[in-house]
């Protein structure tokens, strides 16, 4: 460096430059080690006809038990809906019910534009754009009723796109 | 401009930049604490 | 001053009176942008209002209109207009303008006007509830995208007018480095047209064919791509003036010197390379995009922030030893020689507080997996309305408070400087409340771009809509801010006495370093910025056109249209 700097400067900048380069370790060991990537799967699908993909049929959506503590819910979203799929007695469900340490794969996919996907309070926080399916999984292990909202704009109707996860003792 | 009686002698030398210091510094711990906050909050989540 | 007078004639700071023509022209500018606060306020304080839940839009108004108004307006009209006078008064008065750049440059200003009126109409007739974000596969009016593309065009016939003003002063003055203020606005100029060039192509080539039904689908992750290749730099572009009032102006306000030529000219080179090649860390929780490139451009994010360690360390300097000049003694008593009552310097020092936890803020928000805790919650909202809302919009109004009044030949009154004390306390004030419950409300989970909505109900919502009731209490602080502001704009333009107000440019210390002659190397900064984004960018746009899954078909029933 032909400049001067002073110093003080100088630690500092070495102090600062550190703390970024210590963030971006921690972040890079999880996300390239732990796996806590955020959601990126690159998985494509038709967007003119999301239940061309097996998750995505009628019969498939909402919550599947997979194992004893395993679940997968899957859901197509649409302005301004989130389909989970209908009960035994073929009523709509927008509330799903997961027993408390389950580990639980949520797959969503959208029929029209671009919506989010947002299990709040927890980190299942994602985009959902046409043509793609966005998954991430997530152990739910705090008890407590969650809204999922949809948080990316998608229309007039776009606050009133919801569901909500109870997680259960 | 603000009259500016008083001339340093130590003109010439390097300025005293140690409030300078403290105060980065300080912001740098701000930084290094709000984003170790923000880490754990997500870990715990 | 005191000290000896040996200066060396390649540091005497250019100062060239601004002729009436010209500041006909900036004030053009400033105007459009004083007027774009008052409406983009008022639909800002609709919005918090809304989300309280205790009042609800007449006359069939919706609530994602009123968003789009308030986000093209601030966001795009309010900045871009007041950034490009802000850039031509200070290369007016740092390197001068001929009539016919003069000429060009009122073109671009008639660009960017009918721009804005063009979109401004189709979002009042509903015709484009798409928020400045554009959102595709939802489909707006094709004049929306028509007027902003104007916007944009307009503003690079100014920048380029800004390059040549520059090139025609450097061939005036053979081997003289150019003033800083005008190496500071070639810099922004530079950055907001390579970046805009990204969003551009998106409308060019992606959005109007598709509006007009030339294109039947569009390639929604590649707009998405391309609008935040532009959308990151787009928010470095409104505070990269503020940092040049920082550096050239308060030094002078408070009666001291630059700290560093040098540092201040690399902080802005070092913003050049690294505020485009990041836009991924907008899209963190995309599913189309690898993550390792993800990853990538949140190391050279990280990179961004250095230029801003600089700046602070430069700053406090620059107040250290205005402070000590003046007698104070002791670790902080330099704090207390700043001159808090005027404003010109008060309101910008608050916007350098609220950049602090802005600045901490957006690095959380960059950091990769962490994204998830608040994309797309009010949070972000929240950051953005300390960054941009405070930190820029405080050093604009700190700006004007000098500008307006030396262009229009006035005075800044002992009487509005009280008032503009007034202003910044309510900004600071009203802004505390509402971005603070707006970060509190994001890690609860709250959504942004939303209307008023109870959801299912159920303790977490009913907790956001306290926090809501908070936002609106500052929301409405800060319109009386707005209004404030707004009087004392057309006090400064039409009333204040006549007279003359300086246009402050700081000097350099008589005995600093000369500042290396490579800064004037425009060609390697170039150079540099274009193999960083390329780096950044060229692999992962080819996966994402490669791995495209079908383009979209347009919506346009979600907005109603």
């Amino acid at each position: 460096m032909i400049m001067h700097l002073h110093k003080y400067e100088k630690i500092w900048l070495i102090f600062g430059i550190g703390s970024l380069i210590v963030f971006l370790v921690v972040l890079g060991y999880g996300a390239f080690w732990q796996g806590t990537h955020p959601q990126s799967h690159g998985v494509t699908i038709d967007p003119n006809n999301i239940e061309s993909n097996e998750a995505f049929k009628p019969e498939n959506l909402g919550l599947t038990k997979v194992s004893d503590d395993k679940y997968i819910v899957n859901i197509a979203a649409s302005a301004f809906f989130y389909d989970f799929g209908k009960d035994e007695e073929g009523k709509t469900v927008n509330h799903i019910r997961i027993p408390k340490g389950s580990t639980v794969l949520f797959q969503v996919a959208t029929k029209d534009v671009v919506h989010g996907f947002h299990v709040a309070g927890t980190n299942v926080n994602m985009m959902v754009e046409p043509g793609y399916v966005s998954s991430l999984e997530t152990v739910m292990d705090k008890p407590g009723t969650y809204t999922v909202v949809c948080n990316e704009y998608c229309g007039l109707g776009h606050h009133l796109m919801y569901a909500t996860v109870e997680v259960y003792e | 401009m603000q009259n500016l009686q008083k001339n340093n002698a130590s003109e010439k030398e390097k300025p005293d930049l140690k409030g300078t210091f403290v105060s980065v510094m300080i912001l740098g711990i701000l930084i290094v604490v709000s984003w170790i906050g923000a880490f754990a909050l997500f870990l715990s989540r | 001053m005191a000290l000896a007078k040996k200066l060396d004639p390649t540091k005497v700071t250019q100062s060239l009176p601004i002729s009436k023509p010209e500041s006909r022209l900036y004030m053009s500018f400033i105007s459009v942008a004083f007027i774009s606060l008052l409406i983009g306020g008022l639909m800002g304080l609709l919005q918090t209002l809304v989300r309280s839940g205790k009042f609800t839009l007449p006359f069939g108004i919706d609530y994602y209109q009123v968003l789009t108004v308030h986000g093209v307006i601030l966001g795009l009209v309010l900045t871009t207009f007041f950034i490009v006078g802000f850039h031509l008064a200070a290369m007016g008065k740092t390197v001068g303008i001929s009539e016919q750049q003069l000429r060009v440059a009122w073109i671009g200003f008639w660009m960017m006007f009918f721009g804005t009126a063009m979109a401004a109409t189709t979002i009042l007739l509903g015709e484009a509830s798409v928020l400045y974000t554009f959102y595709a596969p939802l489909r707006a009016h094709p004049v929306f995208y028509i007027g902003l593309a104007l916007v944009i065009v307009g503003s690079w016939i100014v920048g380029f007018v800004n390059w040549h003003q520059l090139a025609v002063w450097k061939k005036a003055h053979p081997g003289k480095k150019s003033p800083l203020l005008a190496f500071m606005v070639t810099i922004n100029t530079l950055m907001w047209f390579i970046a805009s060039l990204g969003v551009a192509v998106a409308v060019l080539v992606q959005f109007i064919p598709w509006s007009l039904g030339y294109a039947e689908t569009i390639n929604v992750l590649l707009s998405r791509t391309l609008f935040w290749y532009f959308g990151h730099p787009l928010v470095y572009f409104w505070l990269l003036p503020a940092y040049m009032a920082w550096y050239v102006m308060i030094p002078k306000i408070i009666g001291g010197k630059i700290f560093s030529d040098s540092l201040a000219r690399m902080s802005f080179v070092l913003f050049l390379f690294f505020s485009i090649p990041v836009g991924f860390h907008h899209q963190l929780t995309e599913p189309g995009i690898d993550p390792t490139w993800k990853f990538i451009q949140v190391t050279l994010t990280m990179m961004v922030v250095i230029p801003s360690l600089m700046t602070a360390f430069s700053l406090f300097a620059t107040f250290e030893i205005t402070g000590r000049r003046k007698g104070a003694k002791g670790l902080f008593g330099w704090f207390k020689k700043l001159p808090w009552k005027d404003v010109r310097f008060l309101a910008p020092f608050i916007g350098m507080l609220a950049f602090i936890p802005g600045g901490i803020g957006g690095i959380i928000n960059a950091s990769h997996q962490m994204n998830s805790l608040i994309h797309n919650t009010i949070w972000v909202t929240g950051h953005f309305h300390l960054t941009v809302a405070t930190t820029v919009m405080l050093t604009f109004f700190g700006i004007s408070y000098w500008l307006i009044p030396h262009l229009r030949g006035r005075k800044l009154t002992p009487q509005i400087n009280r008032l503009g004390i007034i202003q910044a306390i309510i900004w600071t004030v009203g802004m505390t409340i509402m971005s603070g419950a707006m970060h509190i409300a994001g890690l609860l989970g709250a959504p942004r771009r939303s209307s008023y909505s109870e959801y299912a109900g159920g303790d977490q919502v009913t907790e956001w809509i306290g926090y809501q009731m908070a936002q609106a209490i500052g929301g409405t602080i800060l319109f009386i801010g707005i209004i404030l502001m707004v009087y004392i704009f057309i006090k400064l333009t039409f009333f204040a006495p006549k007279g003359e107000e300086e246009f402050p440019i700081a000097e350099e210390e008589e005995d600093a370093e000369p500042t290396p002659a490579w800064f004037e190397n425009w060609k390697m900064w170039i150079g540099i910025t274009i193999v960083l984004i390329l780096a950044a960018y060229t692999i992962p746009v080819i996966d994402i056109i490669q791995h495209s899954p079908l383009g979209s078909k347009p919506f346009d029933f979600p907005i109603g249209r």
